[in-house]
């Protein structure tokens, strides 16, 4: 019996909370039908209902093609009012089409029946009435049927006169070919132009992220760890390494501008310089080494290195200065490819600001790389004292640069324009607390750097990501204007940030063994990420990068509504217009654009694969 | 001359892999390293080149302290020291060229290597190895279009290339048939014999022990407990490596 009671009891509270549970799940979404206004009157209104229709009906005509249209007029002869004698009404032509009226006169004001024959089927017009003046006085519309014919009855305008009147029906009819209307046409254009952007913002979205990505991957960042010595005077080395960098580049820069005034001049020396890079190099970088270097050795191939990266600097100078020349004689000789033109002369711009961009990141890699190389031998051969105090004083002085650093981008930022504020409380901070820190870690303790560099990358990227792409574009559009390229670049950023991220899941996803083996055979981690995670990354990447495409075009139909330029620059117009049939038009342009890049993703994935 | 003294590992999470492995093995001799599955091989092996680093003890390889070496001084160990595994760890999408270039990585300027340009000495070097292992024809097909058999032998061309002194071999044969596995043991036989080469082999089998090892170490649950010949290994000892319960097979 107890057995029984507690089984009821239970019951009774389950259907207790059953009961308290659907009363919950009343409210709650009670809540939400306020919240979002849900509003069944405004659906069943018929003042609403003819609207959707009409909308409806619009967006299923998207404005493509058209005819050209021809109007057709057909008269009948009127009296009104009836004359005094017989009336004899001349018979109509019945070869096209014709009208009869009944009556053929009557007194104004009073209502006619008008019936025609032999028009063309399903068509409209309007019925006229047209007295001696050519005023057009409209009585009405009609409507033919599948035969061609109608009948309305209209009532006669308060015209009176003695002379003949005319009813007349104008209708229209397709004539000739169909062609494609202006709103196809602008479609098209800016269809082109959005499968372009997208294209380009995936093409630098892209190039940068696959770097990114293997920062921002767990399982290759994980073992990196490096010494306290070395890490802080990477850190010390890398602004004087990007500052050596860009003044290199513009000191060859100028020396550039003095040797490309002739052409001839410049290609000579760009030949020079490429050979003036390549043999050095060749020299330095042996392709295989047996032996450890000499110390001598390694210093004259450093030097060497640094000849061959200065020739090469003005190698590249004076090839996008060849590439600018070339582009502008093609743009100006051959109006045809004019665009090709613009776009060699953009290509050798663009080099020319990669080359200083590149200058500086492969001086601050190269200092900072040779300065952690410096802090490891000081951890191994100096004396412990020394060590200790070297240690110490790099640490603090890599915090203070920090510190000192974050200062000046906070003080352009807010314009603080204080010093002692922005510069000397941040790096002093920043110098004690360094100085903490290293007093923390045992010297010979290696510091796990990847982790920090990962987790820092990693929070970069999602603040990225989650700024819309629809607000980077207002802030790319205020600075190269309204347009296309401010879509791109809003886009590219976008398109950085996440495909970094899903880039490096994949990374995170390789086979562990690979990765092992090469490892094993003493490959540095530059070349094990070539010859063990590249290869077995391609096939994702190139999935994700054409699913990212697919997302740039449709994301760029949104970017048109802050001025991304684009498709959805018109289709916001149209909708806005309320011209909903040209609005459908585009709708249908992305529908099939993003239709067709699915199938080509698919069919380039199985070819790769 | 390889010696292990003191060696102990504990995985994070407190697992304890290795408990004071102490032996030493010779100059050109195939020491084979028996134990149960999870008894430690695969991580003794691997403390060897520090793809694992050892959480006590020393790897001492020819007067050279492993465990102790830094970045730099690794990667000049290594290349001197082949790895062939279980799970061939092949890179399948590449070609099988490609896979036993690889092992010349630790040799060829890093800057070279990044556009995929190998000495032409190399190129020769990996032709021969592939025609040592009786797959030549295949140095242009892609990895996973091979066997499993041909994919450990171009794991051992890999190790080959690096003209190692030491080859490291995990459970080279686990994954393959006995006839396969007989093929490849044969080939570490030849490098052993031939070049020299010093091999440390860890193995579940002890009829391939008994046929291809010079000497024998034994491990259960991270510790040594046996160390000798081959021959040496009669029940009694058997019981004492693989438990009480074990009955030998093969």
């Amino acid at each position: 019996m107890r057995q029984v009671d507690t089984k009821k009891k239970t019951s009774i509270i389950r259907s207790l909370g059953l009961g308290l549970a659907v009363l919950v799940a009343m409210v709650i979404y009670g809540y939400g039908f306020q919240v979002t206004k849900v509003n069944l009157d405004e659906t069943r209104s018929p003042r609403r209902q003819e609207q959707l229709v009409r909308i409806l009906r619009a967006l299923a005509k998207p404005d493509i093609i058209e005819y050209e249209r021809e109007e057709f007029e057909v008269n009948a002869p009127i009296l009104v009012p009836c004359p005094a004698g017989e009336l004899t009404a001349p018979e109509p032509d019945r070869s096209g089409p014709y009208m009869i009226l009944t009556p053929q006169c009557a007194e104004p004001q009073t209502n006619i029946r008008v019936e025609g024959f032999n028009f063309e089927p399903r068509t409209g017009g309007p019925i006229i009435f047209i007295p001696p003046s050519e005023v057009k006085l409209q009585m009405g519309t009609i409507e033919t049927d599948e035969s061609g014919h109608f009948e309305v009855t209209v009532e006669l305008p308060k015209r009176p006169s003695e002379e003949v009147q005319y009813v007349r029906v104008i209708t229209r009819r397709n004539v000739g070919a169909p062609h494609f209307t202006q709103t196809a046409k602008d479609t098209w254009d800016k269809i082109i132009e959005t499968v372009f952007l997208a294209l380009l913002a995936t093409t630098i979205g892209t190039a940068l992220a696959v770097p990114i990505s293997f920062f921002t991957a767990r399982n290759l960042m994980k073992d990196v760890r490096s010494p306290l010595a070395s890490i802080s005077l990477s850190i010390l080395a890398w602004p004087a390494g990007i500052a050596i960098g860009i003044q290199v580049s513009r000191l060859v820069g100028g020396l550039t501008a003095v040797l490309s005034d002739n052409l001839a001049l410049n290609i000579g020396s760009l030949f020079a310089g490429l050979v003036v890079a390549w043999l050095p190099m060749r020299w330095a970088l042996p392709q295989e080494e047996i032996q450890r270097p000499t110390i001598s050795l390694r210093l004259a191939r450093l030097a060497a290195l640094f000849v061959a990266s200065l020739a090469a600097i003005l190698s590249l100078f004076l090839l996008s200065k060849l590439v600018i020349e070339l582009g502008n004689v093609l743009a100006v000789r051959f109006q045809f490819v004019r665009f090709l033109g613009t776009f060699i002369t953009d290509l050798g711009e663009i080099l020319a600001i990669l080359i200083t961009l590149i200058a500086a990141l492969v001086g601050g890699a190269a200092l900072s790389n040779s300065a952690g190389r410096l802090g490891q031998l000081l951890n191994t051969r100096l004396p412990n004292l020394a060590r200790v105090s070297l240690n110490l004083l790099f640490t603090a002085l890599a915090g203070a640069t920090l510190m000192a650093l974050s200062g000046a981008g906070i003080d352009w930022l807010y314009q603080i324009d204080d010093l002692s504020k922005t510069l000397w409380w941040p790096a002093g901070i920043g110098a004690v607390l360094a100085f903490g820190a290293a007093l923390l870690i045992k010297e010979a303790d290696t510091v796990p750097i990847g982790l920090v560099i990962y987790y820092i990358s990693r929070t970069i990227l999602n603040a990225l990501r989650a700024i819309e792409p629809l607000i980077m574009v207002i802030v790319f559009a205020v600075w190269v204007g309204i347009g296309p390229f401010a879509g791109v670049l809003a886009l590219s950023l976008h398109t950085i940030a996440a495909l970094a991220k899903l880039y490096s899941e994949q990374v995170e996803s390789i086979l562990p063994g690979p990765l092992e083996a090469v490892t094993a055979t003493g490959a540095n981690r530059l070349q094990t990420i070539i010859y063990a995670v590249i290869p077995q990354i391609v096939p994702p990447y190139i999935s994700f990068t054409m699913y990212r495409w697919d997302i740039n075009v449709r994301m760029s139909t949104i970017i048109g509504f802050a001025g991304g330029g684009g498709i959805g620059f018109l289709l916001q117009q149209n909708i806005n217009l309320f011209n909903y049939r040209a609005a459908s038009a585009q709708m249908i342009a992305i529908a099939i654009v993003v239709a067709s890049m699915d199938y080509l993703s698919s069919v380039m994935r199985e070819k790769v694969v | 001359m390889l010696i292990i003294k003191n060696l102990t590992k504990i995985y994070e999470g407190g697992v304890l892999a290795l408990d004071n492995v102490n032996f030493s093995v010779e100059e050109g001799q195939f020491l084979a390293v028996i134990g149960l599955s999870g008894s430690g091989k695969s991580t003794l092996l691997r403390c060897i080149n520090r793809l694992i680093d050892p959480t006590q003890g020393q790897v001492i390889w020819n007067g050279l302290d492993i465990t102790a070496a830094s970045h730099e001084e690794l990667r000049r160990i290594r290349r001197r020291i082949g790895m062939v595994f279980q799970q061939f760890n092949l890179v399948y999408r590449s070609t099988v060229l490609t896979n036993v270039l690889a092992g010349r990585l630790g040799y060829v300027n890093p800057a070279w290597s990044l556009i995929n340009r190998f000495p032409k000495s190399d190129l020769e070097k990996a032709r021969q190895q592939l025609q040592r292992v009786g797959i030549a024809d295949k140095a242009y097909q892609r990895a996973d279009e091979l066997s499993g058999g041909q994919q450990q032998r171009v794991g051992v061309a890999r190790a080959m290339m690096q003209d190692p002194e030491m080859v490291l071999a995990d459970e080279p044969v686990a994954s393959l048939d006995p006839v396969l596995a007989h093929s490849i043991m044969q080939y570490l036989e030849q490098i052993n014999k031939e070049d020299g080469v010093t091999v440390l082999c860890s193995l579940h089998f002890l009829d391939l022990v008994h046929r291809y090892a010079d000497r024998v170490v034994a491990l259960n649950e991270g510790r040594l407990v046996f160390e000798g010949l081959p021959a040496e290994i009669d029940d009694k000892k058997f019981k004492e490596i693989y438990g009480k319960d074990a009955e030998r097979v093969g």
